[in-house]
């Protein structure tokens, strides 16, 4: 990867998470959260199911309200309702683990569906970009299908297309690979990697080890709501510090 | 049959009046319990409560029991209205509340995930519901209202009950006049089948119209 090193303090944060606090009734999901996140940075966070890594990346775009603390993004707090808050979601792409096509439309129509309707495209400028990326996820032959017709790697390409149509400043990703048959999870993560390189910046919550290896900038390791230990993904795999990442790391790479 | 002929005038009136009913209250239903059903499903705990409570009053009260209550307590009320737009607006009403839950049950097969996918787009509540709610509810509702219209189509018959001259009713006079029971009701029953087939071919034509692959 020919990209320049990014150093996680350095400049201003694309998403800044500072002191976050999030309980569903009285379970405390996330702890303390302290993050930031640059732009063109690609951070993967990995964990123990139930660590709150899902939460963290939904906190992210308001699909989880969090209890206290602050969450800006390029430099805007999150606005906690209406109008605001709908046009800073249109500027975060999110894919999510179970794809969440639109089923009633085709896979155009739901690359094309919010750059209408939120960004008022014209139908003729969303279409050649819906195309476009289409293209780019190697599915421009399926367009006028509908997501029932598509393999699980393909929906998860047209979801990947579908965020990117919104030009987003950055996107988070819950577990993308997480719903697919083994054969499909290349197709996507070599989506997400080209993605990578080309300077987007990521938030990708995943067990696929070996994308954070090769895509990651930085490895964020939560556990029991709060981030245990974050580093490059070379030191982390190879040097974790903490005993509770040595013991996640030794059951999962272990088989 | 020469007793059908005799008196294909009021009879042809009577079927009128049934289809006139079943028409007028099935849209009536059709346009009130698509509101409950929204309430049902808004965020307002208030008109959440609402259409909870009308769904269930009207799903444990007898339909007769209804129509007499209206043909004989609102008269006492002093709103005086005429038999058959009395009965009508309580068959609309009623069957509104299986409306409601029929359309619920539509927006239930909208799976979350797409909810959460289009507020992450950037769609405000406005235009998940138009762009993605609706449609697709709609569509998954279209078999069960096709039910339900065919229950309120034979429901009209108990406006007979409550003197509305409608198909039952007449086929009740003629009997009393000519006392061929077993011929007469069962014409009167092969006319409320058609009526239902009518329905149910219509709701099978516009499913299939508005059927999303998968």
């Amino acid at each position: 990867m020919s990209r320049e090193p990014i150093s996680p303090e350095s400049g201003t944060g694309m998403v800044v998470m500072t002191d976050v606090q999030k309980h569903f009734g009285d379970h405390h999901v996330l702890k303390d959260i302290s993050l930031s996140i640059a732009a063109r940075e690609v951070v993967v966070v990995v964990g123990p199911s139930g660590s709150g890594k899902s939460t963290l990346c939904r906190c992210i775009n308001r699909l989880e309200t969090i209890t206290s603390g602050s969450i800006l993004v390029d430099g805007t707090a999150l606005p906690t309702e209406g109008k605001a808050l709908a046009t800073l979601r249109s500027e975060v792409g999110m894919v999510f683990q179970s794809f969440n096509l639109f089923a009633h439309r085709s896979i155009l129509d739901n690359v094309t569906l919010a750059p209408i309707q939120v960004r008022k495209e014209s139908k003729k400028v969303a279409e050649a970009h819906a195309l476009e990326l289409l293209d780019r996820v190697g599915i421009a032959d399926k367009a006028d299908s509908f997501p029932a017709q598509l393999s699980g790697g393909q929906q998860q390409r047209a979801a990947i297309a579908r965020a990117l149509a919104m030009r987003p400043k950055v996107m988070l990703f819950d577990e993308p690979t997480s719903a697919l048959d083994p054969e499909m999870v290349t197709e996507v993560l070599d989506v997400m990697i080209s993605l990578a390189a080309e300077g987007m910046t990521m938030v990708v919550v995943t067990h696929e080890m070996g994308f954070a290896r090769r895509a990651a900038d930085r490895v964020v390791f939560m556990d029991d709501g709060r981030i245990v230990e974050q580093n490059t993904p070379a030191e982390f795999f190879d040097h974790p510090e903490s005993e509770r990442a040595k013991a996640f790391l030794s059951k999962i790479l272990t088989h | 049959m020469d007793i059908f002929v005799d008196s294909a005038g009021p009879l042809l009136s009577a079927i009128g009046t049934t289809v006139l009913m079943a028409v007028v209250a099935g849209v009536g239903a059709l346009v009130l319990g698509t509101l409950i059903a929204a309430a049902r499903i808004s965020p307002i705990p208030v008109l959440r409560g609402a259409a909870f409570a009308y769904v269930q009053f009207f799903v444990n009260v007898p339909l007769l029991a209804l129509l007499i209550l209206a043909v004989f307590a609102l008269p006492d009320a002093g709103i005086i209205m005429p038999l058959a737009p009395t009965a009508v607006l309580v068959l609309a009403l009623y069957e509104a509340a299986y409306v409601a839950e029929a359309v619920r049950s539509g927006v239930n097969t909208v799976g979350n995930g797409q909810i959460e996918a289009s507020r992450a787009l950037g769609f405000t509540l406005g235009q998940t519901l138009r762009l993605v709610v609706i449609p697709q509810s709609l569509r998954a509702a279209v078999q069960p209202l096709g039910n339900v219209m065919i229950a309120l189509t034979m429901n009209t018959a108990l406006a007979a009950a409550v003197g509305v001259v409608e198909l039952t009713s007449a086929a009740n006079k003629l009997n009393l006049v000519e006392a061929q029971p077993i011929l007469i009701f069962a014409a009167a029953g092969l006319v409320y089948m058609a009526l239902a087939l009518v329905i149910g071919l219509g709701a099978g034509r516009i499913e299939r119209k508005v059927a999303i692959l998968r």
